[in-house]
């Protein structure tokens, strides 16, 4: 059982939830943990969600969205106060995950929430001190819908990750590019070239992953150096 | 087949760690349709089911079926001629 050390609002619809998990073996930035809640008449419902956390100690920071109509996310980003225990299982994944002995190139790229496990990659790389370049472009339906903006503005400016928030509904005031969903100019503009070979880690929406993973192999991403990770309005397994 | 409907094999990572010692997610998986060996973590995932359904990304045939239930399991690998595992070189 993991208790809530901390929860803070990341935004309107989201929250940041620390947990101390006694025993947790660590985590590599990128994986999930399962969490289950359990009602009183015995009814289960598990839902997978990523490590906001970097690698390291056994606090566990996850980021929860509210989903409308959700059966799970609606108690964790409300109802869920400082000192409650939840039932997590983890940390779960062994392939969409970054190690600091990686010494390629990396280029990140979230759609909405699907940012959360990449913040944790971009975390573990400055508490590694690693020198791997890596880029983050993060699609995002407008300002107010960021998540850990303040965080990725000081890795940015502290660990020379480079940043391009890509808004698909509204852009703040001054920003260049008007509105709109990611597509081949903006990859060939904003990430990593093919020729430096990264390795792409592409996690959001099932329709940002399908469409962003077909845009990297066109100009010439070797699919076996592309990660995916979806997530679906379902939320996970049940 | 509904495109939008699917997650990535990543997905069955809890479930899969219940049954087994080894991180099934991150092992290849010839495909026994199409022959292709892909990692588990990239099979096509569908969870909206009673269990959940892994499909080959290549030819998108059953890889492999779970269900779980209260206090047992069943996993169906019937699409899978067999799995590869990456292991330590003293293990």
């Amino acid at each position: 059982m993991a208790t809530v050390v901390r929860v803070r609002s990341l935004n309107a619809r989201a929250r940041s939830i620390l947990l101390d998990v006694p025993g947790w073996p660590g985590h590599d930035a990128g994986q999930h943990v399962d969490v289950r809640l359990t009602a009183p008449d015995g009814y289960t419902a598990v839902r997978s969600y990523s490590i906001a956390s970097a690698t390291g100690g056994q606090q566990v920071e996850l980021a929860v969205e509210e989903l409308p109509n959700g059966e799970v996310s609606p108690y964790l980003t409300r109802e869920l106060i400082v000192g409650d225990r939840i039932e997590v299982r983890g940390p779960v994944g062994g392939w969409f995950v970054w190690r600091p002995e990686q010494r390629e190139p990396i280029q990140l790229l979230a759609g909405g929430s699907g940012v959360v496990p990449l913040v944790a990659i971009a975390r573990s790389r400055s508490a590694a001190l690693s020198a791997a370049p890596m880029q983050l472009l993060y699609s995002v339906r407008d300002p107010d819908s960021l998540l850990f903006g303040p965080e990725l503005a000081d890795l940015s400016a502290g660990d020379s990750l480079r940043v391009t928030y890509a808004y698909t509904r509204y852009a703040p005031a001054g920003y260049g590019r008007p509105p709109g969903r990611v597509d081949a100019k903006l990859i060939a503009a904003e990430t990593l070239p093919v020729d430096s070979a990264p390795t792409c880690y592409v996690c959001g929406p099932t329709g940002f992953v399908e469409t962003v993973a077909t845009l990297l192999t066109d100009v010439g991403h070797d699919p076996a150096r592309i990660r995916t990770e979806r997530f679906g309005p379902t939320g996970g397994q049940r | 087949m509904n495109t939008d409907a699917f997650l990535d094999g990543n997905a069955a990572a809890g479930m899969l760690g219940e049954l087994f010692a080894v991180e099934v997610t991150a092992a290849g998986a010839q495909c026994a349709h199409c022959g292709r060996v892909s990692v588990v973590a990239q099979a096509r995932l569908y969870v909206d089911s009673p269990g959940v359904v892994g499909r080959c990304p290549s030819c998108e045939e059953v890889l492999f079926r779970m269900v779980r239930a209260p206090g047992r399991a069943w996993l169906d690998l019937r699409g899978v001629n067999y799995l590869e595992f990456a292991l330590p070189e003293d293990g």
